[in-house]
């Protein structure tokens, strides 16, 4: 299953919706040009939303790093919503999973920004 | 499980990657591993096969990438071979560290490391050969290394 991607807005917040597989091409080059348009765009404030994400490889690991560091750089602040078991692990092992600030419901997501 | 073996010569591309790691899933499935375990094995493919199709043999439509897969009584062994210039291990660094955890790249060796009993990495003239080991009732945890 190839990815899709669909964003809203939730009380001024960006809500990303991804769907399927981040990976070493298609997957990875989508989900960094929704994130780098967002920005552009002026929407800072970016909630990844990966429920529907069944699988991620050490590609799309990199793609959401650079999405993080992206965000932060340019201002904005870029949260992980919603993390199967399958990305949850692979956070862990990379200890990347306290670097990202991950959120388990979308409503505490959107507050938490500043 | 019966001993078999069975080897692919394929292209330097991004389907060649996807294809390795279809492969993988399949016979690690018909072996008998667990949901887990066949995840762990067809990322740790994958992983090795992007290593090869970029790294080695940087998409070269003139270079190829050999998978093969061995089945034996206690083991699966997956060998990938590249045309490469041949990886150099020291000048790989650990992910781990505070100062690389922000790198968007780099993790593709640690993965498998993490994923399979035993990860043998051999560098040589004619590019790299990579092995690696999935006991059939062994443990994931901290994936053995041995280099040259």
């Amino acid at each position: 299953m190839s990815m899709k991607i669909s964003s809203r807005q939730v009380d001024g917040v960006t809500i990303v919706d991804c769907s399927g597989r981040i990976t070493l091409g298609e997957g990875s080059v989508m989900l960094r040009d929704s994130v780098r348009e967002l920005l552009a765009k002026g929407q800072k404030k970016i909630v990844l939303n990966l429920a529907d994400v069944n699988y991620i490889d050490s590609s799309g690991i990199g793609e959401l790093v650079s999405a993080f560091t992206t965000a932060k750089n340019q201002g904005g602040e870029l949260k992980l919503l919603n993390l199967t078991k399958k990305v949850h692990d692979l956070l862990q092992i990379t200890k990347l999973y306290t670097v990202f600030d991950v959120k388990e419901d979308e409503t505490a997501a959107v507050k938490a920004f500043k | 499980m019966a001993e078999q073996r069975v080897s692919y010569t394929l292209d330097s591309t991004l389907e060649t990657v996807d294809s390795a790691e279809e492969k993988a899933t399949n016979i690690a499935t018909e072996l008998g591993f667990g949901e887990d375990e066949v995840m762990q094995i067809s990322m740790a493919v994958r992983e090795g096969t992007v290593n090869a199709v970029l790294h080695g043999n940087a998409y070269d439509p003139h270079k190829k990438v050999t998978l093969a897969f061995e089945r034996k009584s206690e083991e699966l062994v997956i060998t990938i071979r590249d045309q490469g210039k041949g990886l150099d291990l020291s000048k790989i660094p650990n992910p781990l560290a505070p100062e690389n955890l922000l790198k968007t790249s780099g993790r593709g060796i640690f993965l498998m490391r993490s994923f399979m009993d035993v990860v043998e990495i051999r560098p040589s003239k004619t590019g790299t050969e990579l092995k690696l080991i999935k006991h059939v009732h062994g443990t994931s945890a901290g994936g053995k290394e041995a280099s040259q």
